[in-house]
Parts: C-alpha cells; structure tokens; sequence
C-alpha cells in the first residue's frame, strides 16, 4: 500500500452543478423572501396607517402619561412621561421574573432531589407536587392564589396583626428599615464580604488539592459574608429605625408592603415553573451512571457529599440547557399577570395603548422588552453552560 | 393631440393604480353592506342597559337598540345585523381594520380619539359622568374620603386617567388596581380587595344591578368627576357612512320631539306636521340626500321607536337600571338632547 503524495486541497468547485452554488442560492433566496415578506408587511401597514389617518411614531413617549401606576419601586407621578411608565412595568416585570427564578430554582431542586430519597412519603409527596402543578394551566394558578388572597384575607379596615405585621386584603404590610447612610457601610460590609469569601474558597480549593483537608465551603462563606455585612452596619452606627405599619381610619398606613396581585404573581409562577424544574433536576441526576454513586460510595462519600460533589456537578451538564427554557417560560408568562391587576409591562402598554392609540408601537415596545429579557437570559445561561460544560483538554 | 391623449390615458392609468392600491373598505361603506346584506355592529361583551346578550343571541340595550335603528334605516330589516362583542382595547383596532362598520359601545368622546385614531366621533346617545361604587358598610359618603385607598378600574378606558386626574386635583393618592377585563375589576371589587369601583355611573348602575349579591349593600356616590359623553364611532375616509350614523341618531331624537313613537308610526305617517312628514318622508325625500330611500326613518323608529322609547327601555326610571334621565332629556325638557333640524 503506497501512501498517496500529498496534493494541494482542489480548488472549491464553484460552476452551476456544485453543492456550494447550490448551497449559497438556496440561502440567497431564503433571505429575499424573508426580507420581501417583512418589507411588504411594514410598508403595507404604514401605508395602511396613513391611508386611513392613523397617527403612528414614538413620539408620544416623551409626552405625560396622565395614569398612576398602583405599584412600582420608584417614585411613579402621572406627570412623568410614558417611557418612564414603561420603565416601572419593565421593572415590575424584572421584579417578579428575577425573584420568581430564584425560589423556582431552589425548590425545583429541593423537590427533583426529593424525588430521589429513601423516604417513601417524600418521594410520594415530591411526585404528587410535580404532577399537580405542573397538569393544571398557569392562569388558572394564577386566578386561584388572588382568589384566595382577596376572598380568604379579611378586609382593610380589619386587617389581621402579628405582632408589626399586617395582613389583609390590601396585602402584607410589615415594618421596613427606614435608609440611612449608615446602611451604606452595611452593604458595602456585604460586598467585601463576597469578595472576602471568594479569595476564602480559592484558598479553601488549593489547600484541598494540595493536602486533602475538607473544608466547608458553603457555611464558611455565609458566615463571612454575613459577619462583614453585620460589622459595616456596626461601623455605620447601627442605624436600627424601622417604618412601622399602623392602622389608620381606612387602611393600613406606613411600612412596607406587599400587594396581593404581586404575591399571586410570585408565587403562581413559583410553583408551576418549579414542578418543571423538579423534572428538570430529576432527569439530569437520573442521566449520571450508576457507577459514579457507587464510586462514592466506595470512596467513603456521606450521602450530602455524594450528591454536592459527585452527582450534581455531572449532572448539572444535563441540566443547564433545559433550565434555560424553564426561566424564559416563567419570565413570559409574568405576562399572565395582566388578568389578576399586577401592573406588568403588558398591563402598562394596555393603559398606553388606549391612551394614545398607537398599538403597533405599543405591542412593538411588549416584544422588544420580552425579546430583550429573554436573549439576555439565554446569553447568561450559555456562557454558564460552557463554563460548567467537560472541559476537553 | 395624440401625445395629449397618450398623457391622459397613462395618468389616468396611473390614478387607478393609486385607488387601487387603497383597501376596499376605505370607502364606500354603505355599498358593502348593501352587497353582505348586513350591518356589523361593534358592541360591549356585556353591560346590562347598553348591550348585553340573552341566552337565545338576542342584543339588548341602548347602543344595541342605535344599530338596530341603522340597519333598520340602510337594509329595511333590524335583524340584518352581524354582532361583534368587543373589549374595551379591541374596540378601535376592529374599527380601523374595518371589521366593523359602526362602533356602538358606551365609546367615550374625546379629542385624542377625534383626531388621532382614524376615526370620526358622531354625535352622543347618553350623556354620562364616571362615579365610584363603594359597599354601605365602609360609610364613605364622598368621593374626597377615598384618600389613600385602592381603587378598582378596567384598563383601556379614559377611566383611568379621569381617576388620576381626580386624585392628583384633590391630593388623594389614590391607587389603582388596573385589571384587563371588566369582570376581574368588579370581582376584585365584590371581594372586597378594593375600597371602590369606578366607571361611568351608568355602569356603575350596570354592574350593581347585574352582578352584585345584593344591589342595597352598594351605593353610587352622587360626585360625578367627569364627563363621559358615549356615542357610536365610525372610520375616516367615508363621509356618507359618517352622515347617516349620525342623523338616524338625530331622526330618533327628532322622532320623540315631535311625539312619534313605535306604536304610532304608521298613523302619524298621515300627520299635517311639515316636520312629521319630513321625518317620515312622505313629503320631501329626506333619505335620497344620505344615499337611503324615503322611508329610512319609518324604518328605523319602528325597529327600535324614539330615543326617549329607547331609553325608557333599557336604562330608564322603570327599568331595571333605573337611571334617572337627567343630561340626557330633550334640549326643551332640561336636557342636553339636541338633534339638528331634518330638512
């Protein structure tokens, strides 16, 4: 068998036949009438606009709104103009999507690990949850909880009190620390306190390859982050003034507050999204060999140790990907909450769509902001999937 | 010469090629529902008084009783009517798309909406004011007590800024709970979780009288803060369509004016009344300028009789609503209702 000389690669065969033209017409063509369909859509409308005397344009952003906004983070007053009520339903919307994937993620993963335990009644209970909600459709979640919220909750005027806290139709109202700028010291405690416990966890790991000495790496940083926390705020003079809730002639004044809309929205999105995590979780810890378990349990791992530095971190490859799609999903259907009064970026653009009557560019700023959101939450979760991918060497 | 003619053809080729590329329906209204043989009404989802469905498909009530007048006037048949139930923000995108031909839904008048949305307002059906509704048991007796209370409202209504703009005037700070659909705002309301429910008192009465448990635990607080006045829409760009929504409204006002009602139609057909007889076209041919016939008027006070039979029916004192007929008298008998003379 004599080895072939080596030939310069032939030059790519570019004439009318060959796979590569073929290949670049079809896209060529693929792209005109993708482009076509888009162009012809948006002149047609504009042109449709215009014939029929329709204002169009984003020039309204700029002007008042004239509505007020229930519930928002920062100081809202109907003379502010309309992007900046969009920017409060943005951030209602943020609100609830960043706080809703937090909990989803912890008791997704408390539940699909659940459904892996030696207990018979947890593993029961974890599954009952799972098929529960995640078989019943999210709006009707949604309508269940405030349902319950305003039906189940006694009124205002005879709000329910534990101890500072309130509780009533209106919401939870507890005392909320009034800022100070001795707080300041306190949240910069915190952020040295994470810095503090990543220099900590990198020694932590170089110790333990070198020597093999276990050392806690969750509980120690909590408390580092924790005691700096603690110390800024001593630092900054231990500012402890709290805004109480009191109970006035109609309502419930003072402190801060939760509203019921706002919960409802929270914790329906929780609980569905987190069933489909659970499964999330169970199908990516199902996928490690049963050999890894083993492994570690030959190696004399405690169940914890087995599950923290065995299962989950092969497991976790499996994982990311759908996770990924569970987050978009509870950051979409945040849209859901439009039908129990939470003044979502969707809720808002309705009050703006009637107001000025612009509802192309109404529904325009809707999916620009989910699309926003969304590819943002993607790029986030693959840049993590990467970093937690095998690394191939 | 020829090059003349050659220039006239191609610019009147060019000019077809314009009017061609403008949609159908920007014109010529009245044509295309001559050819469907029908009238699509835009109208509420449901409010009891105005439009509301009962179990067999019927439409009832004051903005359902206008289209019937109208298609009894163009089509010479009240039944000819396609209903469109639509919520408060499909209301103008149905309009403008041309998927209805008249928007007969308790539609607030407004500059904005004049100008800005393609479509003309015509002339109102019912002079209203936005109220508030609050239970008996929370003993506000004015609307300035609603300091710091929530209040439930529907989205997509001027609702909500007449709400704003009476907080902001009186330094309530109010909050609104802004739900999508009118059920969810007064279930939220019937629940308790708001303080009040606001709307423009003839809804108000509506949802009182319809969906609480028990209409004498709520009142209407007397303070209107607004004024609402409804009436039926139409799309720019057909003037003739515009013209006769608006004076089959006028001829039914005109009809109560001048003591024609459902029942005595056809007798008063022989009235020695110039104005009569111009209503009723049996002398001068009121019908042939709006492009109907003589008879357009007859037609339509006897589908649906006149404005004062209309409201009598459906929202007034006997009614189930009994709204009193306050604004929305006759220009002679202390009202605001003043049709334009039909000659």
């Amino acid at each position: 068998m004599s080895v072939a000389p080596r030939t310069p690669p032939a030059k790519r065969d570019w004439s009318w036949r060959s796979q590569a033209f073929r290949g670049l017409l079809y896209q060529i063509i693929a792209v005109v009438i993708i482009g076509g369909v888009a162009w012809w859509l948006a002149t047609n409308t504009a042109e449709n606009m215009r014939v029929r005397g329709i204002k169009s344009g984003f020039d309204f952003l700029t002007q008042p709104a004239g509505f007020d906004i229930g519930e928002s983070l920062s100081k809202f007053d109907s003379n502010d103009p309309y992007w900046k009520a969009f920017l409060i339903g943005v951030s209602n919307t943020l609100r609830v999507a960043i706080l809703g994937i937090i909990l989803t993620t912890i008791l997704g993963t408390l539940i699909g690990v659940g459904r892996f335990s030696r207990n018979g009644l947890v593993r029961g209970l974890c599954q009952a949850y799972v098929e529960l909600f995640r078989n019943v459709p999210v709006l009707l979640q949604l309508l269940m909880w405030y349902l319950l919220f305003t039906e189940f909750l006694p009124d205002v005027t005879e709000a329910k009190r534990i101890g500072d806290i309130y509780l009533s139709k209106g919401g939870i109202t507890f005392p909320k620390p009034i800022w100070e700028t001795g707080h300041l010291f306190g949240v910069a405690g915190l952020l040295a306190g994470c810095v503090v416990a990543w220099f900590y966890r990198r020694w932590a790991r170089s110790k333990f390859e070198a020597t093999g000495q276990v050392r806690s790496m969750f509980w120690v940083p909590v408390a580092i982050v924790f005691a700096l926390g603690v110390l800024g705020w001593l630092v900054g003079g231990a500012p402890s003034q709290f805004a109480v809730p009191a109970k006035g002639e109609f309502a419930v004044e003072g402190g801060g507050a939760l509203t019921p809309e706002f919960m409802a929205v929270l914790l329906g999105l929780t609980l569905y999204t987190a069933a489909f995590v659970a499964e999330v979780v169970r199908s990516g810890i199902s996928s490690v060999a049963r050999g890894q378990s083993e492994a570690a349990q030959a190696l004399g791992l405690s169940k914890g140790q087995e599950m923290q530095q065995v299962l989950l971190p092969q497991a976790l490859r499996v994982i990311i990907p759908p996770m990924t799609n569970q987050f978009l999903n509870l950051t979409k259907n945040s849209s859901l909450a439009v039908a129990i009064g939470y003044p979502d970026v969707v809720s808002i653009s309705n009050t703006a769509l009637n107001q000025t009557g612009r509802a192309v560019e109404c529904i325009a700023l809707i999916m620009l902001v989910y699309l926003t959101t969304s590819l943002l939450t993607s790029f986030f979760m693959n840049w993590y999937n990467a970093k937690s991918a095998i690394k191939e060497r | 010469m020829f090059k003349t003619g050659t220039k006239i053809v191609l610019s009147s080729l060019v000019a077809a090629g314009a009017l061609a590329s403008i949609p159908a329906h920007a014109g010529k209204t009245l044509d295309a529902i001559k050819a469907r043989g029908q009238v699509v009404c835009g109208v509420n989802t449901g409010l009891a008084g105005f439009s509301q469905a009962d179990s067999a498909g019927n439409w009832t009530g004051l903005d359902a009783d206008v289209c019937k007048a109208i298609a009894a006037a163009t089509l010479g048949d009240a039944n000819k009517i396609k209903w469109v139930p639509l919520n408060a923000q499909q209301r103008f995108a149905a309009l403008q798309s041309g998927e209805i031909d008249v928007l007969s839904r308790n539609t607030t008048f407004s500059l904005t909406r004049d100008a800005s949305l393609g479509l003309h307002i015509t002339t109102p059906t019912y002079y209203d004011g936005q109220g508030f509704m609050v239970t008996t048991k929370s003993k506000i007796k004015d609307a300035k007590q609603l300091k710091g209370q929530t209040v439930c409202v529907q989205s997509g209504t001027t609702t909500e800024k007449n709400l704003t703009d009476f907080s902001k005037a009186n330094g309530l700070n109010i909050k609104p709970v802004v739900f999508e659909k009118v059920e969810a705002a007064t279930g939220a309301y019937f629940s308790g979780r708001c303080v009040a429910y606001t709307t423009d008192a003839s809804g108000l009465a509506s949802v009182r009288n319809k969906e609480a448990k028990n209409p004498d635990e709520h009142v209407i607080l007397p303070q209107l803060i607004s004024k609402e006045p409804l009436g039926p829409m139409v799309r720019r760009g057909d003037d003739e369509w515009f013209a006769i929504v608006k004076w089959v409204v006028y001829g039914l006002l005109e009809a109560e004016e001048y003591g024609v009602t459902q029942a005595n139609v056809d007798q008063m057909k022989s009235s020695t009344d110039p104005v009569v007889q111009r209503l009723l076209g049996t002398t001068e041919d009121t019908g042939k300028l709006l492009g109907l016939d003589k008879e357009w008027m007859a037609r339509a006070i006897k589908a649906s009789g006149n404005y004062g039979e209309i409201f009598e029916r459906n929202v007034g004192p006997k009614s189930a609503l009994k709204l009193p007929r306050g604004a929305n008298n006759l220009w002679n008998k202390g009202g605001l209702m003043y049709a334009y003379p039909i000659r």
